[in-house]
């Protein structure tokens, strides 16, 4: 036991996780305390002691699975015995037969042809059997996924695979079809539609994970455990490239930049408030010199009015680099009371400014929605052209920048060989405070094929690497 | 574990398998518990359950900016060692009288006078800084207190990050360190529950010494327990339906989700207007008591109306 979880520890840090010393040692003496043969209280007994913070879960939840999958006690024998072909004549039955017999017709159900095993798993997932909704995944598995023993793929082939065989839209569509058809009058109020909808979604997203974890299980016992966690190793929300983030990945990344946002604005504004005292409060100070009998033993001073910077943020919203830019919108706005005016603008090879957006709407996600459909970026032909954008602004509101403006430019500066203009950027430089590049390329790719982020650098204060949710926070925190 | 659940939901609380877990390991280990997440998910109601079944006293430790260690730890009564000092200012003046006749007999009168002087104020300083003078406060109560505690630490994450650093001592050795007084050291462990909103990260020195347990909202067939437990004269089906329309907007993309003491409230609304059976319209009018921003109302009315559209 201690070998495995010394082994656990690890892959949990190599996937990032700060776990200390005395984290391991505690983990190490809550698990005497637990069952061991209670898997979900091994799990959370584990969760408690090493995990401390939520958005690590997720992380968590991988290695564990890789790491404690054949453990369990039901996943003994019966995980892979496809050769087991005494197909039992209840399979008749089964639909309305519990856990166990569900999963013996799991492990006899190579004869099974794709009509019936589609059959099954409607019906299992319109009565919410869990137990046969497990064995049914993981026959799935078995059947459609195609498993080759060594073979170097990810799980997430293996899983396409079986996805597509199952063709769950369809199987939702019929799930409703028939709800419908349960209902009293043949209908069902838009309402409880609705409500159906989302139970059999529930399910269905269930089914998907029993999938996930068979080929997860199966793939453990081929290439052993530690192999595995290698290449399951995802990485953490804050770690996530933004470049080149999955679908999947930028969702994690949206739920993640919200509380970010909003520890960020907590954080600043205490950083106001307790900052470097004002100067001498000599009225107070008096007043409160009363009660010590006219000496003034406790000073009082005024409140610090710290300038607050104005911000122009400039940002490339072409393919590329779309979701980095919206990013730092979103995050720029968030805090935006943290500054006294945000104004912000968007280019492709066009430039509009979009900060009308954000004052109409009162939610973020609405105004990058409004920017993606309604900003006027395209000028030619939808190519990034930062030269044609730059000079543009320049012309339009080179003016409004004042002393007390920092302007951030966004984007990677790959320039499809226009010409740069990069003299906007030394004109802008000229009037602002300061001038920061956000870079969303890894900094060995800067200046490389169409990059010309060099020629604009010696024009700017500083150029930021911004790659990832962390380096952006920490970029933020220091402007305001 | 499965004692702790039910005892849990004897006193009207109702866990899941990660949280028994957690608060059966927080009493095995002797260790603080950390409960994260949104608001209105029962984590300062988690506290006063454990206190209830337990049968312990529940000392609460609200914190908020500005917490300093006179609210949290201890505090010296200073009004009362004034008036010590004081009373034995006016002992020592009769005393006095005496002094000067008896130093003027003495040759080295002043010599003596000092270290009579000197040893009256050792005495006074050891009677003023002793347990008579001390005014204890939530942390050291909990500590000293001889019957069993459960001493909750709410809303952590809003103190500093320097006043953080008080709780370490605490929490880590269950022991209060008083320069005048030495150490006082728990009588009986306490069991500790930290809450945290998630405004700010803690410290890594806290959450190390702490068991994390991350409340999120709870599955379907929980919330309707706890809608059917929670709120008296509710119907099987209501409670149901209740349980999924606030999945469904959970799902949505909104700026505040519901929580759970928010469809308690909703279920709450429901009975009283003697509401059977949720449709649309009376879920739409009701909405209010769900959600909290306009734009959250508009939309998921919107989604309801889409609905409609659809059918």
């Amino acid at each position: 036991m201690l070998d495995v979880l010394t082994g656990f520890v690890s892959e949990l840090r190599a996937a990032g996780l700060p776990v200390s010393l005395t984290e391991s040692l505690d983990a190490a003496e809550a698990v005497h305390h637990v069952p061991l043969e209670d898997r979900e209280a091994l799990k959370y007994a584990l969760a408690a002691t090493l995990v401390k913070s939520s958005t690590h879960w997720k992380a968590f939840e991988t290695a564990f699975e890789v790491y404690f999958a054949m453990r369990g006690p039901q996943y003994d024998i019966d995980a892979d015995d496809g050769t087991d072909l005494d197909r039992p004549d209840d399979d008749a039955d089964l639909p309305q037969g519990e856990g166990q017999g569900g999963r013996q017709g799991g492990g006899g159900g190579e004869g099974l042809t794709p009509e019936e095993l589609a059959e099954m798993l409607f019906r299992a997932l319109m009565n919410a059997n869990e137990a046969q909704i497990a064995a049914l995944a993981r026959q799935a598995v078995g059947r459609f996924a195609g498993m080759e023993p060594g073979r170097p793929v990810g799980g997430t082939y293996y899983l396409y695979r079986t996805l597509r065989n199952l063709d769950l839209d369809r199987v939702l569509e019929r799930l409703m079809e028939s709800a419908r058809q349960e209902a009293p009058d043949g209908t069902l109020t838009p309402l409880e539609e609705r409500l159906a909808r989302d139970e059999f979604q529930s399910r269905l997203d269930a089914l998907r994970k029993e999938i996930e974890d068979e080929i997860r299980r199966r793939l453990v016992a081929d290439r052993g455990t530690e192999a595995l966690a290698r290449s399951l190793r995802k990485p953490l929300p804050e770690d996530i490239d933004f470049m080149h983030a999955t679908r999947e990945e930028l969702a994690s990344l949206r739920r993640a930049i919200t509380p970010l946002t909003r520890k960020l604005a907590v954080r600043l504004a205490r950083k106001r408030r307790h900052g470097r005292k004002g100067p001498l409060d000599f009225r107070s100070t008096m007043r409160h010199s009363l009660s010590t009998g006219g000496v003034p033993v406790d000073p009082k001073f005024r409140y610090p009015r710290p300038a607050k910077p104005e911000i122009m943020v400039i940002a490339d919203i072409s393919g590329s680099v779309a979701a980095f830019a919206r990013f730092t919108l979103h995050l720029v706005h968030a805090i935006s009371s943290q500054f006294s005016k945000v104004r912000s603008f968007v280019f492709i090879d066009g430039i509009d400014e979009i900060t009308r957006f954000f004052e109409t709407a009162d939610d973020v996600a609405d105004a990058v929605h409004r920017i993606n459909t309604e900003a006027d970026v395209v000028w030619v032909d939808g190519h990034s052209d930062y030269g044609h954008a730059l000079s543009v602004f320049w012309e339009r509101w080179g003016e409004e920048i004042t002393p007390r403006t920092s302007v951030l430019l966004l984007g990677d500066a790959r320039n499809n060989y226009h010409a740069t203009q990069s003299w906007v950027v030394q004109e802008i430089r000229h009037r602002a405070r300061h001038v920061y590049w956000l870079n969303p390329e890894p900094r060995a790719y800067w200046d490389t094929g169409d990059s010309v982020v060099g020629e604009y650098a010696t024009h700017c204060d500083e150029v930021f690497e911004c790659r990832n949710l962390r380096q952006l926070e920490h970029f933020v925190t220091e402007l305001a | 574990m499965s004692d702790v659940r039910s005892r849990l939901a004897d006193a009207g609380y109702l866990a899941d398998d990660g949280i028994a877990g957690v608060v059966y390991l927080a009493d095995r280990l002797a260790k603080p518990v950390l409960v994260e997440g949104p608001a209105g998910t029962g984590k300062t109601e988690l506290a006063k359950s454990v206190a209830r079944v337990t049968d312990s006293r529940l000392i609460r430790l609200q914190c908020y900016e500005g917490l300093d260690e006179s609210k949290a730890l201890y505090e010296w009564n200073y009004k009362k060692q004034l008036l010590r000092i004081q009373a034995q200012r006016v002992v020592a003046d009769g005393d006095g009288a005496d002094d000067t006749s008896a130093g003027d007999r003495a040759t080295g009168a002043a010599g003596s006078g000092e270290t009579r002087s000197g040893v009256a104020w050792r005495d006074l300083e050891e009677d003023i800084f002793s347990e008579e003078f001390l005014l204890a406060r939530p942390l050291l109560e909990a500590i000293r207190s001889q019957e069993s505690v459960v001493l909750l630490v709410d809303e952590v994450d809003r103190v500093e990050l320097e006043t953080e650093a008080l709780l370490l001592e605490v929490l880590s050795e269950y022991q209060v360190s008083i320069p005048e007084l030495g150490t006082v050291r728990a009588e009986r462990i306490p069991l500790v529950f930290l809450t945290s909103n998630n405004t700010r990260e803690l410290s890594e020195a806290l959450k190390r010494r702490c068991l994390y347990l991350h409340l999120d909202y709870p599955s379907l067939e929980r919330e309707r327990d706890i809608v059917l437990t929670r709120v008296p004269g509710i119907g099987a089906e209501l409670a149901d339906q209740v349980a999924r329309i606030v999945r469904s907007l959970r799902t949505l993309d909104l700026k505040k989700y519901p929580s759970v003491s928010e469809t308690l409230d909703w279920a709450r609304t429901l009975v009283v207007l003697g509401v059977e059976s949720i449709d649309a319209e009376q879920a739409k009018a009701t909405l209010h008591v769900l959600l909290k921003y306009r734009s959250d109302l508009e939309r998921a009315s919107k989604e309801l109306t889409v609905a409609d559209a659809q059918a």
